[in-house]
């Protein structure tokens, strides 16, 4: 019956002094991956688009078939 | 109309599983009802439910999560209960096991070990839930049938090519979206 004495204090500066590096590195892991993974193709995929991109050419694609309300196609 | 003979057809069925099942299904019921309170009263009787009980002064309960009841579960001591209670005030050294486990049966009735005791009242409680899907299933058809509006138009396979058409006559999300996947050069999805 003689056991030793629990612990009685510092159990919460432990469980963060465990949990809160380990907290920070995942987030920062997820932010990063979500950088590299996410915005950096989305902003290549724009600029790709872009680079390429004729803004006459498509207004008279979409002339034609009929989507606008100003411009009728050309047939009209 | 397809509509009109579907509901002519649920409706009889409805009347005809009506007719033959009402008397099973109330027998059922009635056996449920009465094997779940048979096997409430074979289990240890409670004194709660056994009188009126006056609910504005402490009671007792067998709960996981309040192992000291408001009260102990004997109040009216025997003499020689009341004996053991006196010889409780003194060193418990002196107790034996016996003498130790009346006491405890004294103050309470059941033990963790007898409370934690598996229960076929899941059995039950998943046997009704599964009953009351079903007759909500029966409930939903009626108004599939007899509540719900006619269906809409843009629902229709040609509409929806008309709608998928004009979408990418729009251009729309042209960059990582829907009409990137669609080669404007040659007509097809890429």
């Amino acid at each position: 019956m003689s056991l030793p004495k629990p612990l009685m204090r510092g159990l919460l500066g432990k469980r963060l002094r465990f949990h809160l590096p380990i907290a920070f590195g995942l987030s920062l892991v997820a932010a990063i991956a979500f950088k590299y993974g996410v915005t950096e193709p989305r902003k290549k995929a724009y600029a790709d688009f872009y680079k390429q991109y004729d803004a006459v050419k498509e207004f008279n694609a979409m002339k034609e078939a009929g989507v606008f309300e100003s411009v009728q196609p050309s047939g009209e | 109309m397809k509509e009109n003979e579907w509901g002519r057809l649920a409706n009889k069925m409805l009347q005809l599983i009506a007719g033959r099942v009402s008397s099973l299904v109330a027998r059922r019921a009635t056996l449920a009802l009465t094997t779940s309170s048979a096997r409430m009263a074979s289990h240890a009787p409670d004194p709660e439910v056994t009188e009126a009980v006056d609910m504005s002064r402490p009671m007792y309960w067998d709960r996981l999560d309040t192992p000291l009841p408001d009260k102990l579960y004997k109040d009216e001591l025997s003499a020689a209960e009341k004996s053991l209670k006196e010889k409780e005030k003194g060193p418990w050294s002196q107790l034996t096991n016996e003498e130790k486990i009346a006491l405890y049966r004294l103050s309470f009735h059941q033990t963790y070990a007898e409370m934690n005791q598996p229960k076929s009242e899941w059995k039950t409680v998943v046997g009704g839930i599964f009953f009351f899907v079903g007759f909500t299933a029966l409930v939903v058809w009626w108004q599939r049938v007899y509540v719900y509006p006619p269906r809409p138009r843009t629902f229709d396979d040609e509409w929806q090519a008309k709608q998928l058409q004009r979408m990418l006559d729009m251009r729309i999300n042209p960059i990582e979206g829907f009409s990137s996947k669609w080669d404007y050069e040659k007509g097809q999805w890429k």
